[in-house]
């Protein structure tokens, strides 16, 4: 049988999107990163400074629920975004195992701490508006358990990475993690609202909202570019973090 | 006569953690050939090996088999590799029977049970096959996992994790036989060991890690 | 091939049978488990009886997470997980057959005791019918699930939690429709349907998904 031998010097695949992959190299995309941080912080204080003045001063005040209710600009956008950056998270691990860049793979990492806080902030300020109107911190509605799951598959996620020290298996573990995770995320979401319409009797829901007036939907809105503002700010700067500790350190030679 | 290589790398590069273990790393085995590969504890040959195996990936570089990437088509390369690692893959609760015969049938190999049994009796464990494996002593349980060696002879690629550990002169002087044989045989072979083996030294290549 | 996946399950079958401690033990677990619940709510029947469904379900789903170990651990730490990966034959189907010899010896025990428990917690004959049918359906997917668990974490420093802590929220859905078919009266049907397409799902994707983990983990 003959062997079809190829050349011993052979040049890897071409691969498209030559531009993408100029900065795919972690030391070429750190200093791009490191002029893009103070823009992205800068433009999550303006509309963080925007967001927090129509819900503070100009939504106007519910009948039914008073000032109280202005928590869910607050809630409501770290809901959103918790639930975006599990998404934004799992693709980028997905481009890192599939395509074996490191820049994507540590893009995931750099996600998860920030999307893990914001679902922290959601389940806190859900407890907020929920012991004043309803009369207990904690309600077990749909939207809360989900939150509730959806942390717990942040922390997986970050413990996972944490317990694992070869920086390339964490990074393939971490991804295989999140694409299972998001997978299942519609099926944990479709039983947890089964769930919670069944058990009727404890049906106080953090769903029924106020009827949105178009400047609490703008709010809100706002409140949610800021968050997403922080969110690529702070990843960026972890992603930064973790090149340095990763990358900068230079390879130690066997002996 | 040059034969075409089979088993060829180039620019290997591998690393545990953040330590560089060897790069640059290039060679082609053809059929009838061995690569002896030495080196101190700690510097990276059963990595080389579980690299060549394809259970580890490298850093950088290739490994291909008949010119094939070994990634591209696993089943096929998996099909014509033997790997014998630092652990004896043994289960303690089988027999050394039954062990035989359950790596042979992971590894696809069919293998009858008299077939093995002859096999254990020529390696002198006749009277232990029977027993779990965790009250054999250390030379026998070496002597069990070495053992699917003689019947996959017709497996061309053979890599084997310091195969002479723990074995008797006896053992070892069957072992050396059979590596001969299985070159003979237009087998490949590549091995890491603490000594000079001395098997067909005029078909081996020699690789030492940590210059 | 089909064959070498009976032998391979019939081999783990009778290496969890020589070790039969271990596999009792979780078994054992379970018991305890339950019967922590009245021994901490109170053994009053009525509230033994509602909650009793939920019980046996979170129990079965602790003792799963605990039997986890099991799976690969041991065959990582022999080599002979490796000789797996090396296989000549799909990596994922090799799997799938540890995966129902797991259990066999792990889950089916819960399925079969279950039912004595509920007798001691006051169920109806008829809900433990439905009860012992829904561990059936559900703690073959606890078994698939949690092996992507154990795969991903396996030969790391505290395996066995690490492994609950990724796979539990995964569960979540099996243990609503698991407990909820009991409570379901005339509506049960629903509850095996959704167990169902779990199963199914799980069998399709869980296999391949540890498949790949174990190539990750031995990298």
């Amino acid at each position: 049988m003959s062997a079809q031998t190829k050349p011993v010097n052979q040049a890897p695949r071409e691969r498209a999107g030559a531009i993408w992959l100029r900065y795919a190299a972690p030391l070429a995309f750190d200093p791009l990163a490191a002029r893009m941080i103070p823009w992205f912080f800068a433009a999550a204080v303006l509309f963080g400074i925007a967001g927090l003045y129509i819900g503070f001063f100009v939504a106007p005040t519910d009948a039914q629920q008073n000032e109280v209710y202005r928590v869910i600009f607050i809630h409501v956008p770290a809901a959103w975004m918790s639930m975006l950056i599990y998404l934004v998270m799992a693709m980028w691990a997905a481009i890192g195992l599939i395509f074996n860049t490191r820049l994507s793979s540590m893009m995931a990492s750099a996600l998860a701490p920030t999307g893990a806080m914001f679902t922290f902030v959601a389940l806190w300020t859900g407890a907020l508006w929920g012991k004043p109107t309803w009369g207990t911190w904690w309600v077990w509605d749909a939207r809360l358990t989900s939150e509730l799951i959806l942390l717990f598959l942040y922390i997986g996620f970050i413990a996972l990475q944490a317990a694992i020290e070869d920086p390339r298996r964490a990074d393939r573990a971490g991804a295989l993690l999140a694409i299972v995770g998001v997978v299942n995320i519609p099926i944990i979401y479709f039983s947890v609202r089964w769930w919670n319409t069944l058990h009727q009797g404890a049906s106080v829901s953090l769903t029924s909202a106020p009827k949105m007036a178009a400047t609490m939907l703008t709010g809100m809105l706002v409140m949610t570019l800021a968050c997403w503002m922080y969110s690529i700010g702070a990843a960026l700067w972890r992603l930064r973090s973790i090149m340095a500790e990763r990358e900068g350190i230079s390879v130690v030679e066997a002996d | 006569m040059p034969t075409d290589p089979l088993l060829t790398a180039h620019e290997l590069e591998c690393r545990r953690g953040r330590r560089r273990l060897f790069r640059n790393l290039a060679f082609g085995l053809g059929a009838g050939q061995m690569l002896q590969v030495s080196g101190r504890n700690g510097s990276g040959k059963s990595t080389l090996l579980r690299s060549l195996c394809g259970l580890t990936r490298p850093e950088h570089g290739e490994v291909n088999w008949r010119g094939v990437p070994i990634r591209a088509n696993r089943d096929a390369f998996n099909a014509e590799l033997m790997y014998l690692g630092h652990a004896g893959a043994l289960k303690d609760d089988l027999s050394a029977h039954e062990n035989l015969l359950a790596a042979l049938d992971v590894a696809g190999r069919a293998c009858s049970a008299e077939a093995a049994a002859r096999v254990l009796d020529e390696l002198g464990l006749a009277a232990c096959a029977a027993l779990p494996a965790k009250l054999l002593s250390q030379g026998q349980r070496r002597r069990v996992a070495l053992a699917r060696l003689w019947l996959s002879r017709d497996t061309p690629l053979w890599v084997l994790d310091e195969p002479f550990v723990a074995l008797d002169a006896d053992a070892s002087a069957a072992l050396r036989r059979l590596l001969a044989a299985h070159l003979e045989n237009a087998g490949i072979l590549v091995l890491t060991t603490h000594q000079e083996i001395n098997v067909a030294p005029e078909r081996t290549q020699h690789l030492r890690l940590d210059v | 091939m089909g064959s070498l996946l009976l032998r391979v399950m019939l081999r783990d079958l009778a290496l969890a049978w020589r070790q039969r401690a271990d596999v009792l033990s979780t078994l054992i677990f379970y018991v305890m488990v339950v019967s922590l619940f009245p021994l901490g709510i109170g053994p009053e029947p009525a509230t033994l009886r509602v909650i009793a469904p939920g019980v046996l379900w979170v129990a079965a789903l602790l003792a799963a997470m605990l039997s986890l170990s099991r799976l690969f651990a041991a065959d990582h730490a022999d080599g002979t997980l490796e000789q797996l990966l090396l296989s000549p034959h799909p990596l994922t189907l090799l799997v799938l057959a540890k995966i129902t010899a797991h259990w066999i010896a792990s889950g089916l025990p819960l399925v079969l005791m279950a039912p004595l428990l509920g007798v001691q917690l006051g169920m109806q004959a008829a809900d433990i019918g439905v009860m012992a049918l829904s561990l059936a359906l559900g703690t073959p997917v606890l078994s698939l699930i949690g092996a992507v668990g154990a795969a991903l974490t396996v030969g790391l420093r505290g395996a066995a939690v690490l492994a609950s802590l990724l796979v539990i929220p995964l569960c979540i859905p099996v243990l609503i429709f698991g407990a909820g078919a009991v409570d379901a009266d005339a509506g049960a049907a629903a509850y095996f349907s959704l167990l169902g397409a779990l199963l199914v799902l799980a069998l399709a994707g869980a296999p391949l998904a540890a498949a790949a983990a174990l190539r990750i983990a031995l990298d």
